[in-house]
């Protein structure tokens, strides 16, 4: 079971609360967490990442395990932390404000 | 008795004001969508318990929100959560994509940058959504960068009526200070295959065949900001107003100067006449007067809030030039806010209410056509958007 942590934009806008879990069958990376993450929930789509290149939105990032993994390649295998749960996929909106 | 529905688009979510037709007590609700910018919020003409929402963000892009119960639930057109995955999902809704095909009339690919430089088209937001005036499913939505789309499912799925960037004139058009954005949609009641639209900072454009061909409606129009001031494209058109009963005539704010036309936009003149100054953003007609017309001036492009600390709206009773400052009510001292574009609206009542919402987050009301007004709320995160629904 893999977590995700969103924003809390993004969890009013799915209607979660927390954490959310997917299962997610085959290797666990950027690309096939999002997708099973936009397939339960397809208010999400575009969101965070284009409809159509797949490119993450400027200001979001994807962190875990205390790395900034938003420069990896969307099918680069993530942690085994992550893959296993014990830790959170974040997707993390950048500071704003002054 | 019948009553209003003020639909308040703010930089941090949005309102719903309602009140009966004396339209001296108000209830507000909101903030809904919290922090997230609320470009534009409409009533269907056809069903007013269905509206629509334009819910924007620099972080997370572009959200429609619908209303089938006039604002108390919301939900995002074809996005709910699915209770188990498989095939493609839903949730299209804010999936705004230029039209790229040969078959639909070789739409432009560039237009033109602040730097004089060609830029694609990339799609940004929603400023404006404009619902058709007899079916509560169609919906257009005006974009930034500039084009418009046409949704005929309830805002699930949106297509392009690609013949507007693509008629020529495109690689001419560029962004005004607030971006390159379509956000004036006039449906004509009269004749169903026209539309009007305009663009900051390309112009106002009419199509007569339901968008597939489209014709700058831009003569007569006087622009010191552009190399050619009477250029066919380029003006930095702010907004424009119809009175449904006469819909040849049409009403404009541009960056500076107000005008008129008396025949679709085939040729247009000033009507500025006694005005302190002609820049602002918003006008509007009065409901059951055709030639009453409102304003908002604002001092300059480069100072943008109302002139002399004053919040005066100005209302011709003769189709423009003459004008008369109205002020009763309205803060008259260290006054320095601005009236966006899609920030003032009238309701169909006898007498007719006028509404305007400033970037200082107050909405202003006045219930017999301007001659007092009444703040309806005060401190609202700054305001965008001001729609008005007249309820049975």
């Amino acid at each position: 079971m893999i977590r995700v942590v969103l924003p809390p934009h993004l969890r009013t806008l799915a209607h979660v609360q927390g954490e959310i879990e997917l299962e997610i069958r085959g290797p666990v990376t950027q690309r096939s967490v999002l997708d099973a993450l936009e397939a339960s929930y397809p208010m999400l789509r575009g969101a965070i990442r284009d409809h159509v290149t797949h490119q993450r939105r400027a200001f979001l990032r994807f962190f875990a395990c205390s790395e900034d993994l938003s420069h990896e390649l969307p099918d680069a295998p993530l942690p085994e932390a992550v893959a296993t749960g014990a830790e959170p996929f974040l997707v993390v909106g950048a500071i704003a404000g002054g | 008795m019948s009553g209003v529905r003020l639909l308040v688009g703010t930089r941090k979510g949005a309102f719903v004001l309602t009140s009966d037709g004396k339209r001296q007590r108000w209830d507000v609700s909101g903030p809904h969508f919290a922090g997230w910018e609320i470009y534009h919020m409409k009533g269907s003409p056809a069903d007013p318990n269905r509206l629509y929402a334009s819910q924007t963000s620099g972080w997370f892009g572009q959200v429609i929100e619908r209303s089938s119960d006039g604002g108390k639930t919301w939900e995002t057109p074809g996005g709910g959560v699915t209770a188990a995955p498989g095939g493609m999902p839903a949730g299209e809704s804010n999936k705004f994509v230029y039209d790229a095909s040969p078959e639909t009339g070789k739409p432009l690919t560039t237009h033109q940058w602040y730097d004089g430089t060609q830029k694609p088209w990339v799609f940004k937001r929603v400023w404006h959504l404009e619902p058709s005036l007899d079916d509560p499913d169609t919906v257009y939505a005006g974009v930034e960068d500039a084009a418009l789309f046409r949704s005929s499912d309830g805002a699930q799925t949106w297509q392009e009526l690609p013949g507007l960037r693509g008629h020529g004139t495109g690689p001419s058009w560029q962004p005004g200070a607030g971006g390159m954005c379509l956000h004036t949609i006039l449906l004509d009641p009269s004749h169903p295959d026209r539309i009007f639209v305009a663009i900051s900072a390309a112009g106002a454009f009419r199509t007569d065949d339901a968008g597939k061909t489209w014709k700058p409606i831009n003569r007569g129009l006087n622009s010191q900001y552009i190399p050619d001031p009477t250029a066919e494209v380029g003006h930095c058109v702010h907004r424009i107003a119809m009175h449904r009963s006469r819909p040849n005539v049409l009403f404009m704010q541009k960056h500076w100067d107000v005008l008129r036309t008396d025949d679709a936009g085939e040729e247009w003149r000033e009507i500025s006449g006694n005005l302190p100054t002609d820049f602002g953003f918003v006008i509007d007609v009065h409901a059951h007067e055709p030639d009453t017309v409102y304003v908002l001036p604002i001092k300059s492009d480069s100072e943008h809030y109302v002139p002399d600390g004053k919040l005066r709206v100005y209302r011709s009773r003769t189709g423009g030039n003459e004008w008369e400052a109205l002020t009763k009510g309205l803060p008259q001292k260290d006054c320095y806010v601005n009236v966006l574009r899609d920030a003032m609206c009238v309701d169909s009542l006898d007498p007719c209410g006028v509404y305007f919402g400033t970037t200082g987050g107050q909405v202003y009301g006045s219930a017999d056509a301007g001659d007092g007004w009444d703040p309806i709320v005060r401190d609202l995160p700054a305001v965008l958007s001001v729609e008005v629904q007249t309820l049975p």
